[in-house]
């Protein structure tokens, strides 16, 4: 069974004066368990909708969103949405370290494992040493690598990421890609991305969705067949790989 | 920049010095401007004597019963107005009705309910303190980031901890601007107060020593007036450094 | 506060209601009457204060001292705090009386006023005069403080000479502080202005207020804190209407971001 079920989803949302403006069109799609999967469409296409819908952040306005077997009527337990703006995401009162424990408090679990894990996630995403620091102490790079660990801490079973790379500098988004890969190479969840980045996605996952402009609705799906892990050079030296990112660039062009 | 900070101190010394002499010699009417050496005398012996920390005493205690039932009061109702539009919309109108009153005004109902008691005054400071409180706790609320809800629901947080664990922190500084823009203004009111309607405190204190043309206690009292206006701003921050330890490091970076 | 565009059909209402549980509990506790006479009986008082006049020459007191004491504050505290903003030097040496000056509630230079000047319209304006001068002064300073270097040095580039640059470029540039200090000051003078009229004053709705209280004539008295309200009201409404051309005018002379 797949872990999570998109059928049929679209949203709109009602204007001032009374007019409906749809932000996500017809979305059908599955996930198997363990996948890296990527959406990618223009600004603007209404992807963050669709990923807030799919979160149990916003409600559709009609299909639904099944996790696990079970419809998704609200935040599910055991999802969580890394959201792109990480600077507003982070809790300022809370130390770093406190940051990443968050979710786990939230579920109740105050033990010495949770902080255990905690570090060690940290530590993962590079940030060692850093835990009594308050965010707005940290470089962006690095609250968004706060923001990555608080939600690997929780050990969703199902990880959405909206851009999470998208206010990065270059090289940064690159080191966290990778970042991004180790870890889940190791957790085996899995994770839903969002980007505008084609070869961001490419180099990601295991298989895309193009979305089209808004209202979003896929155009495509297109599996990803370079092995793992991947390599920043190797893999994006792959004949394969410009192929794929130029039919997706058209894609997108053409749905404009 | 110390240079003028050097500037400033030996300027400010030498205002004093000209104090003193135009007042020796004569040249301003010593019975309205005594020379400094005779206030600062005056000064010494009534705070010596206990004079003027017993007034100050008394004032401050008013101030601080004001201030706190002030608090006490309108923090939970900006909060409520705040993460309730119902709730905001109701009482809007009878906000906007009272605001306009200018404090002082308010010191004759006082006088006309608990006479030259106590109660006097701390009415009026708590009338004062009313709605830089409530109004900054209320914009706290309402202009807390999305985001931190929505990661908050992200992570299966229930409502009634969200407003525990985020709602309150996240709002806590404009809760302590309002907290802190009232210090002045409870000052100034039990001054007020006290120079209208009482029978002790500073404000009395100054008021009496002019009456009686004792202008040398008058100054001393403005002068003893101004350093726990100083104090007091000292408490506070002290106060903000302590409780809200993250958000005065935040500060100190941003006025860099 | 935020005005939504839709009217606040439950706010008037909850106002309302407590108009009228207020009528009618006066109404029904004729002891209570003495501290808080019917909501009916304020109104009565307020039309016949208004119609005969009585008032009049109280509110008239208020708002000239107010007028004076404001404009004169606003002028000296602007033209001092951009000459401060500007000329760094000066400001270093007077920063420190200033930061002395500051903690001490404005209010207690009244009886000293009262010594110096007596009790009068000369008294009442030179307090609000003092105390209105603070607000205005340190937003001033702030403002000019605030203002991009790269304006000035452009201002010099063309040949602007010093008066010209502070005429054209920084009173512009520093307007949105400027204006903060004005408003917050506007609540100080009348604060000050009715408080110095209650301490030492033989006219004006300050005055008038208490005297009404010691002469137990409460009805009298809440309809001057009426009367005092609608014109605080009315003088913020006016200053946001000012404010509102002043400041589009002044934004058009400078191709700066307002702060």
């Amino acid at each position: 069974m797949p872990i999570l079920e998109v059928e049929n989803l679209s949203k709109s949302y009602r204007q001032l004066r009374g007019e409906n403006t749809p932000a996500i069109g017809n979305v059908t799609c599955r996930v198997e368990a363990g996948e890296f999967v990527s959406f990618v469409g223009p600004s603007g296409c209404g992807k963050t909708t669709l990923l807030m819908s799919i979160a149990g952040l916003l409600e559709p306005s009609s299909g639904r969103v099944v996790v696990k077997g079970k419809e998704v009527k609200g935040p599910p337990p055991n999802l969580v949405l890394v959201f792109q703006e990480y600077n507003k995401s982070l809790f300022a009162w809370r130390t770093v370290l406190s940051n990443v424990r968050f979710g786990l408090e939230a579920r109740g679990d105050r033990s010495p494992r949770a902080e255990a894990k905690a570090r060690e996630l940290l530590d993962r995403v590079g940030l060692k040493g850093f835990e009594k620091h308050y965010p707005w102490e940290l470089s962006g790079g690095m609250q968004q690598r706060v923001a990555i660990a608080r939600a690997l801490a929780y050990e969703p079973e199902v990880l959405l990421m909206d851009e999470p790379f998208g206010s990065l500098d270059a090289l940064t988004r690159l080191e966290l890609e990778d970042t991004l890969l180790g870890v889940w190479a190791e957790l085996r969840t899995t994770i839903l991305f969002i980007t505008h980045d084609i070869e961001e996605a490419i180099y990601l996952s295991d298989r895309i969705w193009v979305l089209s402009r808004r209202p979003a609705q896929i155009i495509q799906e297109l599996s990803i067949d370079f092995p793992r892990p991947r390599d920043q050079l190797t893999t994006r030296a792959h004949a394969g790989f410009m192929t794929l990112r130029n039919e997706i660039y058209r894609q997108i062009g053409h749905a404009v | 920049m110390r240079e003028s900070k050097l500037s400033g101190v030996l300027f400010l010394l030498l205002l004093m010095v000209v104090w003193e002499l135009a007042a020796q010699r004569q040249w301003l009417n010593p019975l309205i401007v005594p020379p400094l050496s005779r206030i600062f005398a005056s000064f010494g012996s009534l705070v010596a004597a206990g004079d003027i920390p017993l007034q100050i005493l008394a004032s401050l205690k008013r101030a601080a019963i004001g201030y706190v039932l002030a608090a006490a009061v309108f923090i939970p109702l900006g909060i409520l107005m705040g993460l309730f539009d119902g709730c905001r919309r109701a009482l809007d109108v009878i906000i906007e009705m009272l605001r306009p009153i200018p404090p002082p005004v308010v010191i004759p109902v006082a006088l006309l309910f608990f006479g030259l008691e106590d109660e006097m005054k701390i009415f009026v400071i708590f009338f004062s303190c009313a709605w830089p409180i409530l109004l900054n706790t209320l914009e706290g609320v309402r202009s807390i980031e999305r985001l931190l809800l929505y990661t908050a629901r992200t992570f299966g947080l229930s409502h009634a901890r969200i407003i525990w664990q985020v709602v309150l922190p996240a709002s806590s500084p404009q809760i302590m601007t309002g907290l802190r823009i009232s210090l002045p203004i409870t000052l100034i009111l039990v001054v007020i107060s006290e120079m209208v309607g009482s029978a002790d405190g500073i404000g009395y204190f100054i008021l009496d020593a002019q009456r009686r043309f004792k202008v040398a206690q008058m100054y001393a009292g403005m002068l003893a007036l101004a350093i726990v206006g100083y104090g007091l701003n000292l408490l506070f921050n002290l106060a903000h450094r302590t409780f809200l330890a993250w958000h005065w490091g935040m500060l100190r970076e941003q006025q860099r | 506060m935020n005005r939504s565009s839709s009217f606040n059909w439950l706010g008037w209402l909850i106002f309302a209601g407590l108009l009228s549980m207020w009528e009618y509990g006066a109404r029904a506790n004729p002891k209570l009457q003495f501290y808080i006479p019917p909501v009916s009986e304020i109104l009565v008082a307020l039309f016949n204060l208004s119609a005969s006049g009585q008032v009049a020459g109280h509110l008239l007191a208020t708002v000239s001292r107010f007028v004076q004491g404001y404009a004169i504050a606003a002028l000296l505290a602007v033209s001092l705090g951009v000459l401060l903003g500007y000329f760094r030097s000066a400001y270093g040496i007077l920063e420190i009386v200033i930061e002395f000056l500051r903690p001490m509630p404005s209010v207690a230079i009244i009886p000293v006023a009262v010594l110096t000047l007596g009790i009068g319209d000369g008294m009442i304006v030179a307090v609000t005069v003092y105390a209105s001068v603070w607000p205005i002064l340190v937003n001033t300073i702030d403002g000019v403080k605030h203002i991009e270097p790269i304006l000035i040095d452009t201002a010099r580039t063309f040949g602007l000479r010093r008066w010209a640059i502070l005429w054209r470029i920084v009173v512009p540039g520093a307007a949105p502080y400027i204006v903060t200090g004005l408003r917050i000051s506007l609540s100080i003078a009348l604060i000050l202005v009715t408080t110095a009229e209650m301490i030492a004053g033989s006219r004006g709705l300050g005055f008038f207020i208490l005297d009404q209280e010691r002469s137990f004539n409460s009805s009298n008295m809440y309809a001057g804190i009426i009367i005092v309200a609608a014109l605080g009201y009315g003088l913020n409404r006016l200053f946001l209407t000012l404010e509102g051309n002043v400041l589009r005018w002044r934004r058009g002379m400078i191709a700066q971001q307002p702060v």
